[in-house]
């Protein structure tokens, strides 16, 4: 039996729902382009936690829910994730045992890269979108990256998820 | 022997199946946004998702609302008083001016009729409230509290008390999705009120900023000049104001000349908008205005 499947999963679930409301929260001008993209930074952590019960799937599933609140393409961001929580899982271990300054120095092209798949996306679909700001969110996801590991983990702790 | 456990502790970073269930979720993702861009097969699939999401919708507007909330609850006597001067005075305005207003609507049927024109039918309304400004900063778009249910349709017209603020793209069962005249998607087909030039207004993405790309260099246009639907997309009823020409830039050089417009409505401030329910529009096929 692997460890993480026992788990409680409310939890984690718990997490994704207050990501998603941290994403459709209204907030002022400029502060909205700099909104960090908070659930990829989750799916980010859970993947790595724990890849066995929380991987591709589930940022499939909450990439759906985005795209629907968002009113992107439906499938756009839920592609983005997925492909996001693909490259974690496949680098888990990896990426596990670095120290948070090497960690968060690896979460920048990851984040990048999610940005960039969204970005080419919207080229092809043919939806139009101006360039420089748009990138705002990859700093300010890295950048916030600690913290919101530093809470996770706790919050792991805490309410024992795979423990 | 050596058996399946073995190998998975000897490689324990191996998840089963990772690679094809990626490339399963990519395949359906390219499928989903392939039906979602081409038509509106999955506005089924949005409606009901968005149902789910509803409730969350509710929980973060709550505050705000809580807060509106209250502060009509500890509105003073005296705060009270004054608005009410205020908009009593405001109603008397707006009574004389309302008289003049029938009147000349009267003659203005009276001079179709002579004219053998058909006569305008006043257009319904109905008010809607904003719920959210969409959360995507490159989307000018709103959420408002009405859907099919109440008779909404995709590419309705949104007008606030001053002019377009928009038009309704997805209409949702309970709420709907409306784009602003300012995106960058959005074009809408307009006359100078002056002289009936006709151009077409295109969203810049700056909320108090449109343009006009198709306006040759020796056309009758300058600062100042009022821009009304033309109604000729079909979308839109005739007549609303849409936006003030704010300043124009003729170079010789260029087949257009630059036109930039300031739109009549305050995109930015509104918390009311209405919909409109013309007559006719509701029959007119697709979203004639993009």
């Amino acid at each position: 039996m692997n460890r993480d499947h026992a788990a409680n999963r409310w939890p984690v679930i718990g997490s994704l729902i207050f990501g998603l409301m941290l994403m459709i929260m209204p907030l002022p001008g400029a502060a909205e382009t700099m909104r960090p993209d908070w659930l990829a930074l989750l799916v980010i952590f859970w993947s790595m936690q724990l890849p066995r019960t929380w991987s591709v799937g589930t940022a499939w599933t909450v990439g759906i829910m985005l795209d629907v609140t968002q009113g992107t393409l439906l499938g756009q961001h839920a592609l983005a994730l997925c492909i996001v929580a693909f490259i974690i899982v496949r680098f888990h271990l990896l990426i596990r045992v670095f120290p948070l300054p090497q960690l968060t120095a690896s979460i920048f092209p990851v984040l990048a890269l999610y940005q960039f798949l969204l970005f080419w996306i919207n080229g092809v679909a043919g939806v139009s979108a101006p360039s420089s700001v748009y990138w705002a969110p990859v700093i300010t996801g890295t950048l916030v990256w600690p913290v919101v590991y530093l809470y996770l983990s706790s919050w792991r702790y805490r309410t024992r998820v795979g423990a | 022997m050596l058996s399946f456990r073995e190998t998975n502790r000897r490689n324990p970073g191996r998840i089963p199946a990772l690679g094809l269930r990626v490339l399963a979720l990519i395949a359906i993702s390219i499928a989903l946004m392939y039906f979602d861009n081409r038509d509106n097969h999955l506005n089924t699939v949005r409606k009901s998702i968005g149902a789910a999401v509803y409730p969350l919708r509710v929980v973060v507007d709550a505050p705000i609302s809580f807060w509106n909330w209250f502060g009509d609850l500890t509105t003073t006597r005296n705060e009270l008083e004054t608005e009410l001067d205020h908009l009593n005075a405001e109603r008397l305005l707006t009574h004389v001016r309302l008289q003049k207003l029938q009147a000349l609507e009267a003659e203005n049927v009276r001079l179709r009729a002579l004219l053998e024109a058909r006569a305008r039918v006043r257009d319904e309304v109905r008010v809607a409230e904003i719920m959210f400004v969409d959360a995507n900063p490159y989307d000018h778009s709103l959420i408002i509290n009405v859907g099919s249910r109440d008779g909404v349709f995709n590419g309705q017209a949104l007008v606030d008390a001053k002019g377009v603020v928009g038009q309704v793209i997805k209409a949702g069962l309970m709420t709907s999705q409306a784009m602003l005249i300012s995106d960058t998607d959005h074009a809408l087909p307009v006359e100078v009120n002056r002289n009936g030039l006709r151009t077409i207004v295109v969203g810049t993405g700056e909320i108090d900023n449109l343009k006009l790309p198709f306006v040759v260099n020796n056309a009758d246009i300058r600062a100042g000049d009022l821009l009304v639907t033309s109604g000729l997309g079909g979308a839109f009823p005739a007549g609303y104001p849409v936006a003030v020409v704010n300043s124009v830039t003729r170079n010789p050089q260029e087949p257009f000349a630059e036109v930039t417009a300031t739109p009549a409505a305050s995109l930015g401030q509104v918390r009311e908008v209405m919909l409109i329910f013309a007559g006719g529009t509701r029959n007119a096929p697709g979203v004639g205005d993009e």
